[in-house]
């Protein structure tokens, strides 16, 4: 009989799982960004192509669709496993749950968030973000695409299974949402005037570290209730 | 217990020690499926108790989890991966497996040759074999098996029936839901009527 | 601690004929608070300086804003307590007040948009505290909604309970970054809602509405419980024998 697998080892296991998967659907994977970048390209077109006008917008724009783009995403966060049933395994696994939930959001946010971080600068200079700012842009959506991937594994767990979950879930995620979009956005304000944003970064990096401390429990608990 | 409107699983008692076998039988819809997931730790009972080794499963829920597999309806595979790596990973999130380890159970559950298919090829009766390879891998003294014999040819189930019965020799404890009674080698099983 | 007697005082049967009796105690002294406090509010207080007679929706605005989020507050802890100490009263609890505060929610957004209008002109503006009171409604929506969508009544009852957690632990961060996000934009025009400087008959007559309004969702509360219990135990034997007598 051999030793128990240790939990460090356990979510560096799941993690990796998690990304083999992803992989292995990566034209599902890869919608998300797909999403993120048609949604921006809605903002010129539906206002002025003026750069100038653009540039007062940005990043509202670019907020609200990396926001539209991690909803998207969320709704696979723990499906596939609820379907064939690994994720019952799972809760019988003996690992904590809270520490498997973490893996897994963080499994999540490097497909689903950090693509959009890594295209950003490219959206961004199109709706006319001077060079300079482009850091603070995707610090800014770094930090929010990961606030986005814990909060919303809450809601992705307590919508497990349900018709129209999806809907469901971007109701549910939304107003936890809000105050994220409030500070990165004008993170993004700020450096496009020049000014520097570290106040409102600081801020969402400080609510990324209360969602990742407090979600995963509360991620967990949804999980067990939504097993039943 | 409540099952959605239908109240299922009144007046009930269940023990188990080491080596004894437990058979769950009744009609559809009797609450086989229901007691198993409330036994698993999977379901709470609005009213009684599930102890494992004198405690409280709600206690602590991830020592009763470690100490158990439990085989359900859905066989807990992903379709993506091969047999190899669904037990690489499932039960390496619980053990620490070697190559040979994972072979080695393949072969007891005759699933060499197809053991590098992804798991949605497979027949319904191998992705069976695959889920029991599982249970045997995750090497834990209970079993709670739902319904283990479905889809399985009777080459398939006679291998079951020998694999629980070694289980048992060596100690452990086995809670079988199925519609027939398993006949396994060296052990009489309990019967538990649900109807 | 003994936790039987909480037990025992929320079991069905004791919790349908409290609630039965309790309603009228709640709902008479309601009728009469409110009816004084309009009377108090619309036609005693002498009219505001600076606001005119305008300010008097004042008199149902704040009470009711007050109470949306003191609901909210009761629907989390009710909900904590059901989720903890598995007491199925007070997922009805939960359940009960949700609709009610939402319902207060729209009531005041509908006085402050109201009460708006003649000051800036316009039916909405993104004001802090109008703006934090729809956020708070979508919290509720979500949380009605959730409960609907899942068949399962315990199912149901526990995902609405992490929910409600989850939003009651997020509502500080909500109002602190609206609040914050508010001042940023200041602009030409001043969109604080400037609540009129008080003076004792002026503030009378509000402490009177709220407390009237408190004892309001009380006595509705207290109705709308008895209607969960029935629902959820309609199966039940006693209360077939409750009914036949």
């Amino acid at each position: 009989m051999t030793a128990r697998t240790g939990a460090m080892d356990a979510v560096w296991l799941m993690y990796r799982r998690d990304l083999v998967l992803a992989f292995r659907h990566w034209d599902q994977a890869a919608q998300p960004v797909v999403f993120f970048a048609m949604v921006t390209t809605l903002f010129p077109l539906a206002l002025s192509p003026e750069l100038g006008e653009l540039r007062q917008l940005a990043g509202g724009a670019l907020w609200v669709a990396a926001l539209l783009a991690a909803l998207l995403g969320l709704e696979f966060l723990f499906r596939s496993d609820h379907i064939d049933g690994t994720l019952e395994q799972l809760l019988l696994s003996g690992q904590p749950l809270a520490l498997m939930a973490v893996a897994k959001v963080a499994a999540h946010w490097t497909i689903s968030g950090l693509p959009l971080v890594l295209v950003s600068p490219l959206l961004a200079t199109g709706l006319g973000v001077p060079t300079g700012a482009l850091c603070t842009v995707m610090l800014s959506l770094g930090l929010g695409t990961g606030i986005l991937s814990t909060v919303g594994a809450i809601g992705s767990a307590l919508t497990l299974g349900l018709r129209r979950g999806s809907m469901l879930l971007s109701l549910l995620v939304l107003p936890l949402a809000m105050p994220a979009l409030i500070f990165g956005a004008r993170a993004i304000d700020m450096a496009i005037h020049g000014d520097t944003a570290r106040g409102p970064l600081l801020l969402l990096a400080a609510m990324l570290v209360l969602a990742v401390t407090l979600a995963p429990f509360a991620a967990a608990a949804a999980l067990r209730i939504s097993a039943e | 217990m409540w099952r959605g409107e239908r109240s299922v699983l009144s007046g009930l008692s269940v023990d188990a020690a080491a080596g004894d076998c437990v058979h769950v039988a009744g009609p559809n819809g009797s609450g086989k499926t229901t007691l198993l997931r409330v036994l698993a730790g999977l379901l709470t009972p609005e009213r009684g108790i599930v102890t494992w080794q004198g405690r409280p499963i709600a206690a602590d829920r991830e020592a009763y989890g470690a100490a158990l597999s439990y085989l359900g309806h859905s066989d807990g595979l992903k379709p993506e991966f091969t047999a190899r790596e669904n037990l690489a990973f499932e039960v390496g999130l619980r053990r620490r497996l070697s190559a040979s380890a994972i072979d080695s159970v393949l072969s007891r559950v005759a699933m060499t040759d197809s053991r590098d298919l992804p798991a949605r090829s497979l027949s319904a009766g191998q992705r069976r074999r695959l889920a029991i390879a599982r249970v045997i891998l995750t090497a834990t003294p209970l079993w709670i098996l739902d319904e283990p014999f479905t889809n399985l040819d009777s080459a398939g189930v006679q291998c079951v029936t020998d694999l629980i019965a070694k289980h048992l020799d060596a100690g452990g404890t086995a809670l079988i839901a199925s519609h027939h009674a398993p006949a396994v080698p060296r052990h009489a099983a309990h019967r538990l009527d649900l109807a | 601690m003994n936790w039987t007697w909480l037990h025992r005082l929320s079991s069905p049967p004791h919790a349908y004929r409290i609630t039965g009796r309790l309603t009228p105690w709640f709902g008479w002294p309601a009728l009469l608070l409110i009816l004084s406090g309009l009377f108090g509010g619309l036609v005693l207080a002498p009219a505001d300086y600076q606001q005119g007679d305008g300010f008097r929706i004042l008199y149902v605005h704040a009470p009711s804003a007050w109470l949306s989020m003191f609901i909210y507050a009761t629907t989390a802890i009710a909900a904590a307590i059901g989720l903890v100490w598995r007491i199925k009263l007070a997922h009805g609890v939960a359940a009960a007040s949700a609709p009610v505060g939402a319902w207060f929610t729209v009531l005041a957004l509908a006085t402050g948009s109201i009460w708006g209008k003649p000051m800036w002109g316009t039916w909405w503006v993104w004001d802090a505290r109008l703006t934090s009171e729809l956020i708070l409604l979508f919290l509720y929506v979500g949380l009605i909604a959730l409960r609907a969508s899942i068949e399962d009544r315990d199912r149901a009852d526990r995902a609405a309970a992490v929910l409600a957690i989850v939003g009651v632990v997020n509502l500080p961060i909500i109002h602190f970054s609206v609040y914050w996000w508010n001042t940023l934009h200041q602009g030409a025009t001043i969109t604080k809602f400037g609540a009129p400087s008080i003076t004792g008959d002026m503030l009378w007559p509000l402490l009177v509405m709220l407390a009237g309004f408190t004892l309001y969702y009380f006595a509705v509360l207290m109705t709308r419980l008895r209607a969960e219990i029935l629902r959820r135990e309609r199966d039940a034997s006693w209360l077939r024998t409750e009914l036949a007598a």
